[in-house]
């Protein structure tokens, strides 16, 4: 394989005064399933509009297979997008919607009809080539995007938060088929979703964006279990931040946590760098476990008291306070057959593996 | 049978005047009397008296124009207002673009008449400037100068439904035009031109049904060779007290009209396939 098939360097981008893009560094590997995560309004369309040609980057170069795109009109770019709203052509049915492209491929009609069936089939809409656009569901509209962009095979297809407008069930559904389709295709993928989860099971890499800036760029697991900074840690699931002191202790970083007592911690516990003095330290809620009698534990462990407890069905909740520290903590405990639910104001002990935990600066 | 307030007052406004219209072309005038006998005496006439079919086929000939004229006036103006102009300043330019039409008709047309005239502004500038030895004749008082003055007239009405079918078309779309291959000419082409037809037909139906019937602008800065069927018309009502014969006449072109209206809307849906 050779180098990324696209490639940012100090990208900018500014509307007027504001500064919507800053310093954007990105390689992506062909055939990835890269998702771009991030609050409402960090720049997550923004990025990728740049990257299809609809917005021209104030400053700094964007290769994509290894062309400069500068002053490169989106219909000059080996991209293709599946919009928001799908901007399915109202005046056109199925299947001249997924042809639209294909005008200047120099095909006849009948390998024009061929690919379209192709693609419709691709997506599971074998057979609705001569609906008309209006008739579809938000469910086959998104289909007919995605057919409309895959039939001309670009090197990039961008996703701009596809799923959102689908509720629950197909979401979920379109999540599986998405990720299937694009393992199929081998194309490069590129996601826009402001939903962690959705980020989490269809990536290959992440990259989380803050206000402009790109946090961290990193494959699902290690965003989650090594979290570079706290602002990332906080935006992907629950994270309990306790305050610590922390000192060298040869490799190792020994610390001092509130509540939780000493605990040594790795270099790679300190994804962000490792710091001294006043830091905090983090840990996900399901790396917590209640200690119910009669249980041998290997682990560290505190005693606490049940501040507030949230039952799901399958998992319990429980905000608990530990001894001479004001903010509880959270932790989640599975509910099988034979563990009993706590309720408010029960003593209970705590079990962490401090190897869950992570440092934080400041 | 029970006839609601609304039915009523459209079959008083509408059906009423069409019936009475259609009833008299059916009759003939002799002289002061009104011979009810039902005939077709007149639409014979119609047929047969060449100066009707030339005043008819000029109406639709100067119609056709100033309405081709009209739309391709309006469009640039509606597209430009709908894309170029930042939302929160497009109703002010709506505004600004219906100011001229806030005098009189009549007044207007006159006005037409001192631009277009023999010692009129666009003469007396052009010689002004060297650019014409003589006045231009060709712009007044014959079927050109009709089709300048109404195409300005009737160009709001134009700008109003294309721009309203411009901005009811989702942005994306145009990008989407862009981003699976084509060039801003060829998606203005494929994606804008189809979607703003709803827009460009209501322009042309709303121009051309009109202007078959004006009269006053025909008079006015036509001359002999601009005159229109609804001159014929006129003439036989009032001066030539006719007014069967002008009924028929008025018949005839409403006939006219309305297959060539019907003609257009059927030629919309059938080819240009607009759904939204
Ligand atoms: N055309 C524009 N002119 C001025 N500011 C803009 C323009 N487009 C976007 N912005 C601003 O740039 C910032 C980033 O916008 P962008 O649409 O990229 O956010 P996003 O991450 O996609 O958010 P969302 O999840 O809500 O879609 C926002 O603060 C937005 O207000
Ligand atoms: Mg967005």
């Amino acid at each position: 394989m050779s180098g990324p098939i696209i490639s940012l360097s100090g990208v900018q981008k500014y509307y007027g005064d504001y500064h919507a893009l800053r310093d954007i560094e990105l390689d992506i590997a062909e055939g990835e399933f890269f998702s771009l995560l991030g609050p409402s309004g960090c720049g997550k369309t923004t990025l990728l509009r740049t990257i299809a040609g609809f917005e021209d980057a104030s400053d700094g170069a964007l290769m994509l297979s290894g062309r400069d795109m500068k002053g490169v009109p989106p219909n000059k770019r080996p991209t293709n997008m599946v919009f928001q709203s799908y901007a399915i052509f109202p005046h056109l049915n199925v299947a001249e919607n997924v042809a639209f492209g294909l005008r200047k491929h120099g095909l006849s009609a009948a390998q024009k009809d061929a690919k379209v069936a192709e693609a419709l089939a691709m997506v599971g809409l074998e057979g609705y080539g001569g609906r008309a656009a209006h008739a579809l569901s938000g469910g086959q509209r998104q289909r007919v995007a995605l057919a409309r962009a895959l039939v001309l095979q670009p090197k990039v297809l961008l996703l701009d938060e596809p799923l959102s407008a689908l509720d629950k069930k197909m979401r979920e559904q379109m999540q599986g088929e998405l990720r299937r389709l694009q393992r199929q295709v081998g194309i490069t993928f590129i996601l826009v979703t402001h939903d962690q989860e959705e980020a989490l099971i269809m990536s290959d890499r992440i990259a989380v964006m803050f206000e402009g800036r790109i946090a961290q760029v990193a494959a699902p697991q290690t965003l989650y279990r090594r979290p570079e900074t706290s602002q990332v840690a906080d935006f992907i699931g629950v994270m309990n931040f306790m305050p610590a002191t922390a000192q060298m202790a040869g490799e190792s970083v020994e610390t001092e946590i509130a509540g939780l007592g000493k605990a040594s911690l790795a270099p790679d516990q300190c994804p962000g760098g490792v710091a001294t003095g006043a830091v905090h330290v983090g840990i996900r809620p399901e790396m917590i476990s209640l200690v119910f009698e009669g249980e041998e534990v290997k682990a560290a462990t505190a005693k606490t008291t049940v501040v507030e407890q949230y039952y799901y069905g399958d998992m319990t909740y429980y905000d608990v306070a530990l001894e001479g520290v004001e903010k509880p903590i959270t932790l989640s405990m599975k509910n099988i057959v034979g563990r009993p639910v706590l309720e408010r104001g029960a003593p209970a002990r705590i079990a962490w593996d401090p190897r869950a935990l992570v440092l934080f600066s400041a | 049978m029970l006839i609601s307030a609304p039915a009523l007052y459209a079959i008083l406004l509408l059906a009423v005047p069409l019936g009475a219209i259609f009833l008299f072309s059916f009759w003939t005038q002799d002289y002061l009397t009104l011979i009810t006998t039902p005939t077709l005496a007149n639409y014979q006439e119609a047929w047969n008296e060449p100066l009707y079919g030339l005043l008819l086929r000029r109406s639709l000939m100067i119609s056709g124009a100033v309405t081709v004229a009209t739309v391709l006036l309006a469009f640039p103006i509606a597209y430009f207002v709908s894309f170029h102009v930042r939302p929160e300043r497009k109703s002010l330019w709506l505004f600004l673009i219906t100011i001229p039409f806030w005098t009189s008709y009549l007044i207007r047309v006159f006005l037409w008449k001192v631009i277009l005239g023999y010692n009129g502004v666009l003469n007396s500038g052009l010689s002004g400037l060297g650019l014409i030895d003589e006045p231009l004749t060709f712009i007044l008082y014959n079927a050109n100068a009709v089709v300048i003055t109404l195409a300005h007239a009737f160009a709001p009405f134009a700008i109003l439904p294309i721009f309203v079918a411009l901005e009811r078309i989702d942005r994306s779309l145009l990008e989407a035009g862009r981003d699976l291959g084509e060039t801003k000419l060829m998606t203005f082409w494929r994606v804008t031109l189809p979607l703003a037809m709803p827009g460009v037909v209501a322009a042309v139906l709303i121009v051309f049904i009109p202007t078959i019937g004006d009269y006053v602008t025909p008079r006015l800065v036509g001359g002999p060779n601009g005159l229109m069927i609804a001159n014929m018309i006129q003439t036989q009502f009032l001066k030539l007290n006719n007014a069967p014969m002008g009924a028929a006449l008025a018949v005839v072109a409403m006939l006219f009209v309305s297959v060539i209206a019907l003609g257009f809307v059927w030629l919309n849906r059938k080819f240009l396939r607009v759904k939204q």
